[in-house]
């Protein structure tokens, strides 16, 4: 469980947001200058909010109306910063170990082998930072922060500098972690990112809260598309791979129905993240028929936001799960698209990659 | 020995035991000094900062001077030490170690300032994320990152106090065997007819104690940077 609540005037600039997360991975997105990292290095502690409360699990950190502001080395906030910020004297493992010493006897946690061998930094322990690459530094940056047994971590665009190949030695991680039920705060600009990730996403804007709550209802919110960005506002539905086909193509099933994708990755029997970009989805009211696309699924539309340039988000329920497709308002006209009317969307198989598949 | 009268040689060790002994008592000065200089946000730091640099800037003669005044026997602070601890500055080797600490602290400080001002506090805020107290992310951050300006600033201040003349003979005279530190002996040398051929000796271990320094001092602190920037533990 997190809330937080800030208020803070800096440079005529004004932060004022509030939300609360359940736990899991609580993503705080926005474009620069919206006041992420403001909110973290609140968290943190290293810098005193003009007013605000944050509590993490059940730990007020910060409530100025009490007039409790703990320090930062006693709020216990495992942060990994953007720029990893190694310390350049020490080897890896003295890094690594650096906030053990300090961890409370009772605190739980995994072990130094445990967190050396899931990110796979092994070989880096008697080397120094300098001698790093930029995703081994981010590796050995997380590895610290969670060694000091934090009851909260900070992830501040840990990716963000890394390319695509390195981004996925450290996604999988990432979920492994959320998974074992470790809260984390994750900044981050990119939707791949926070599809993949989120169970709570908090969407930033100018200092203030534009939209926070689970995840999928976020990022399949027509009014907050645009937020996203046209190339990457997409919803993410659920899916259970069923199995893998001769050509090479994965059988899952949703809730609407059988889909076909390449790259998936996992056994048999697993859950899936699929991310869905609007601008990839076809509406149709009828099954479509001699068609390339292999994906077709039955939905109702559930709400409809018109944008500029005669564009318009769709939003459509398929099954459990809604989606976000982007398509014209003289389409929606034609097909007399409305909340209520059913249609069938269609999804290319080849659209979907593996940067949008999350565990 | 070699033409150097033995009690020459007494001023080189005397010299170096002065140096030795004015770095070791002024190093954790000089850190606290550098520390609130670089980081403190206290008024009156430029009083601080004026008064550290006093002795860079007056006559070595006039620091003498006001040593004498203050730290003599009869001084506000030589009195008081010499009742209170039997410690006696005057005329004493002490005093010229105490004259050597003083004109040598603006060095030290500007190098050791030059230092902290180079170490990212990012990597002091990391330590505090991780649990660390100030002063644990003080002796196990800030000081070993510091540590190639605290070498840079101990040598020059070691450097200064084996030259340093004017303040410690105005201060402590040039007694031999007691205050005769090694420019006072050239100077003595130099007052007696003959005394040249030991003078030009003693000018040359002079010399070669400055090379040493700065060797050393660069030997160091490129075994420290490896340390602190390298690739390998």
């Amino acid at each position: 469980m997190l809330e937080i609540a800030l208020q803070h005037e800096f440079g005529g600039f004004a932060l004022d947001i509030a939300f609360s997360a359940p736990g899991g991975v609580t993503a705080l997105f926005g474009a620069s200058g919206a006041g992420k990292t403001t909110v973290v290095n609140a968290v943190a502690g290293l810098m005193q909010p003009d007013r605000g409360r944050v509590v993490a699990q059940g730990e007020v950190l910060l409530d100025t109306a009490a007039g409790l502001c703990l320090p930062p080395h006693r709020r216990r906030v495992g942060y990994v910063f953007q720029d990893h910020r190694l310390f350049p004297h020490l080897s890896v493992r003295g890094n690594l170990t650096y906030g053990t010493r300090f961890a409370p006897r009772g605190a739980t946690g995994p072990g130094f082998d445990q967190v050396v061998e899931m990110l796979g930094i092994g070989a880096l322990l008697g080397r120094r930072p300098g001698a790093l690459s930029g995703g081994e530094k981010a590796r050995v940056a997380i590895g610290r922060a969670l060694l000091s047994r934090p009851r909260l971590l900070l992830l501040d665009e840990p990716l963000a500098a890394l390319d695509a190949p390195r981004r996925e030695e450290i996604l999988p991680f990432l979920e492994r972690l959320r998974d074992a039920g470790m809260p984390v705060l994750y900044v981050s600009h990119s939707v791949a990112e926070v599809a993949r990730l989120a169970s709570t996403l908090v969407v930033l804007g100018g200092g203030r809260v534009l939209a926070a709550g689970p995840a999928a209802e976020v990022l399949a919110d027509p009014a907050l598309a645009a937020q996203f960005g046209a190339q990457e506002a997409g919803a993410v539905i659920h899916a259970r791979l069923i199995a893998r086909e001769d050509d090479g193509l994965a059988h899952l099933e949703t809730g609407a129905g059988p889909i076909w994708l390449p790259d998936a990755p996992g056994q048999p029997g697993e859950e899936l993240r699929v991310r869905i970009h609007a601008s990839d989805v076809i509406l149709s009211r009828h099954r479509p028929e001699g068609l390339s696309a292999l994906n077709i699924l039955p939905g109702v539309v559930t709400r409809i936001a018109p944008d500029a340039g005669g564009r318009a988000w769709v939003q459509v329920r398929l099954g459990q799960d809604s989606i976000l497709a982007r398509i014209t308002q003289r389409s929606v006209a034609a097909l007399g698209l409305a909340p209520g009317v059913e249609c069938f969307a269609v999804l290319k198989s080849v659209a979907v990659t593996r940067d949008d598949l999350g565990h | 020995m070699n033409g150097i009268p033995p009690e020459a040689w007494g001023a080189v060790f005397l010299s170096l035991k002065v140096a030795a002994v004015a770095v070791a008592f002024s190093l954790p000065l000089g850190i606290a000094a550098a520390m609130a200089l670089a980081r403190g946000r206290m008024p009156g730091l430029w009083l601080l900062n004026a008064l550290v640099h006093l002795p860079l800037i007056l006559p070595p003669v006039v620091t003498g001077y006001f040593l004498l005044l203050v730290f003599g026997r009869k001084g506000a602070v030589g009195a008081f030490l010499e009742q209170a601890f039997g410690l006696i500055f005057a005329f004493r080797w002490t005093g010229a170690a105490l004259a050597a600490a003083v004109m040598g602290f603006p060095l030290m400080v500007r190098a050791i300032r030059l230092a902290i001002e180079a170490v990212d506090p990012g990597l002091e805020q990391a330590a505090a994320t991780l649990g660390a107290s100030r002063i644990w992310t003080f002796v196990t951050i800030t000081l070993p990152l510091m540590l190639p300006g605290i070498i840079a600033g101990a040598i020059l201040a070691f450097a200064k106090a084996m030259g340093e003349f004017g303040a410690t003979i105005t201060f402590v005279s040039n007694i031999p065997g007691q205050t005769q530190t090694l420019p006072s002996a050239i100077y003595a040398l130099l007052q007696v007819p003959g005394g040249e051929a030991a003078a030009a000796r003693l000018a040359a271990i002079s010399v070669a104690v400055a090379l040493a320094a700065v060797l050393g001092s660069e030997v160091l602190s490129r075994a420290v940077a490896r340390r602190i920037g390298g690739r390998d533990a």
